[in-house]
């Protein structure tokens, strides 16, 4: 046994609800998805201060999923963290569901944001740990932005305001994947230099494996040392990551699998 | 009487002020308007509850909509061109979608901007924030009725979008007035004609009704400061009793005061409706007066709206 055995076993668990939630409904975002679940299980098993009984605590940590095209994650994460029913993760995307395609704060518990027009969620998370700040509170808050969505001009407001009010209760990480819904990122709007943009910014600015557990741990200790700016986890990951054949593939974005490659897919969450 | 002429900036600012004394939920953003906004005098009385943003509206919206979900309550000042249009997709989602208790004030409402122009100009705001469910849209006459409706929607839950103008306006109101939400007011019964004016037209339908009654028509006025929710009763009413409707407002005839009071009465009362608002143009540079003559904005142009109802009912 290791430090991060149950991690990773929660990680695989994760990735089975995404993909069986997504197969289910016929539609979602596996890819985007299927990067951001170390962050998330790390996240939610480690790092936050929030409670499932009382998902509204005033005091708990915040976190917004700026690319919502990512809740299916969050929602796994969610119910396995028993924030809600398991068995609700199958109504993903069904008339009167609690999960809608992107996240919705008035519907699901846990969701602190309503996110999924790229770009805005890291201004309210400025504005959360503003708030947080202003109310004399120790609540940090997390964000949790794509690659493609640093393409948005509102990520570099947000940005520009967060170095500029020395927001160092927010942390950022960066799903630096490398794929967005056209192709690869440097074909369809290059971002380098990504990491000295941020710096650029006045955020202190940390490179990790979005996958490595020991990594993110490492990272948040650091950020939590630092102060008097906000955090960048630059996380460099992999699209549709623990699917062999969702793997750096830009087509797996936006598109469910069918029955046979949902089989193929728990298969390999079975042998891996 | 001797007319008195006040800013609905100053008048929303210093009523604001005073309710952040006891409230301290409220907190002030601007994006580097704050001395056009006149939004710096809550800045000076309160620095720590005063954030800026500069010149990124859209980082604004989204940052009062973060400051909401921690129980404080944001007045987004800025611009009404640019809080309602650039920012559109912020309000739509980070403050409408979720119901957050976000306050926009548009400081620079329809063309009576005057000469900054047509890109300065907010002929689109009440059409653009009607459209967006949960938001409730008002759009004050007065320095009595601004602070009225600050104070209101201090106790208001949710979003909401407050268009305020540049230009002075005449006091309309004594200090018996009362903000009823969502309530149309009748200043003066009538049986010929309706007219209904919001914001700086309300003066301006004021002296047509002079003209008008001067005339020897019996005009029925009313002011509408919430244009959502509309008071659909106070139209049908009018309606029924009057036969037909002018509605006045500096804005697009499309979309705004007209298109309310068109929506309810085609449901409920087909009467004739003349809009008199912004036809469908930009406008351009020029001192207000000199714009509210060119494009009709005007007691006449009300008048003349209103003689060609009454003779079409006839």
């Amino acid at each position: 046994m290791t430090e991060f055995d149950e991690l990773k076993d929660l990680a695989k668990s994760t990735r089975r609800e995404i993909i069986s939630m997504i197969a289910k409904a016929g539609s979602g975002h596996p890819g985007g998805s299927l990067s951001i679940v170390e962050i998330l299980v790390y996240l939610y098993s480690r790092e936050l201060r929030v409670n499932p009984e009382d998902p509204e605590w005033d005091d708990r940590d915040r976190v917004v999923l700026s690319k919502g095209h990512g809740a299916p994650a969050l929602y796994a994460v969610l119910a396995l963290k028993r924030f809600f029913p398991l068995s609700e993760l199958s109504t993903l995307r069904r008339l009167d569901s609690r999960l809608q395609g992107h996240p919705d704060m008035l519907l699901t518990p846990g969701i602190d944001m309503t996110t999924g027009s790229l770009g805005q969620g890291l201004s309210v998370a400025n504005g959360m740990a503003i708030g947080s700040r202003l109310r004399g509170k120790r609540i940090r808050v997390f964000a949790i932005i794509g690659d493609g969505e640093c393409q948005e001009g509102q990520i570099w407001e947000a940005a520009m305001a967060a170095g500029y009010h020395k927001l160092d209760n927010l942390i950022c990480f960066l799903d630096h994947n490398r794929l967005q819904l056209d192709g690869p990122t440097e074909k369809i709007m290059d971002l380098e230099p990504l990491a000295d943009k941020w710096r650029a910014f006045n955020w202190n600015v940390q490179e990790i494996d979005g996958h490595d557990f020991v990594q993110i741990q490492r990272a948040l200790e650091r950020a939590k040392k630092e102060r008097g700016a906000p955090h960048l986890i630059l996380a460099h990951t992999v699209k549709g990551k623990g699917v062999s054949f969702m793997e750096h593939n830009p087509v797996w974005h936006g598109k469910a699998p069918k029955p046979e490659e949902l089989k193929k897919a728990l298969e390999e969450f079975q042998n891996g | 009487m001797v007319e008195v002429r006040t800013d609905l900036r100053d008048s929303f600012i210093e009523k604001l002020i005073e309710l952040a004394r006891s409230d301290e939920r409220i907190v002030v953003l601007d994006a580097d308007v704050s001395t056009s906004t006149k939004s710096h005098a809550f800045a000076q009385a309160f620095p720590e509850r005063f954030v800026e943003l500069g010149i990124a509206e859209q980082s604004m919206v989204g940052t009062a909509a973060g400051l909401a979900t921690m129980g404080l309550m944001p007045f987004v000042c800025c611009y009404a061109v640019f809080a309602s249009s650039r920012a559109f997709d912020q309000v739509r989602i980070s403050v409408a979608q979720t119901r957050l208790n976000v306050k926009i004030v548009g400081t620079h409402g329809g063309v009576s901007v005057g000469m900054d122009g047509p890109t300065h100009h907010s002929i689109e705001d009440i059409c653009l924030m009607r459209t967006l469910p949960y938001v409730t849209v008002i759009s004050p006459a007065d320095d009595v009725e601004t602070k009225a409706a600050t104070e209101y929607i201090t106790r208001l839950a949710g979003p909401c979008y407050m268009r305020l103008l540049r230009v002075k306006v005449p006091r309309i109101f004594d200090s018996g007035y009362e903000f009823k939400p969502g309530r149309g007011l009748v200043l003066s019964p009538g049986s010929d004609v309706t007219i209904m004016a919001t914001g700086v037209m309300l003066a301006h339908a004021l002296k047509a009704q002079d003209k008008l009654q001067a005339e020897g028509y019996s005009v029925r006025l009313i002011n509408i400061h919430t244009i959502k929710p509309i008071d659909e009763d106070i139209i049908i009413e009018s309606a029924k009793t009057t036969g037909g409707i002018v509605t006045c407002e500096d804005h697009s005839i499309y979309g705004g005061l007209g298109s309310a009071v068109a929506e309810v009465l085609v449901r409920h009362c087909p009467v004739k409706l003349r809009t008199v608002g912004v036809r469908d143009c930009f406008a351009e540079s020029a001192p207000p007066h000199d714009l509210f003559e060119k494009y009709c904005l005007t007691a006449d142009a009300i008048a003349h709206a209103a003689k060609e109802l009454i003779q079409e009912k006839v």
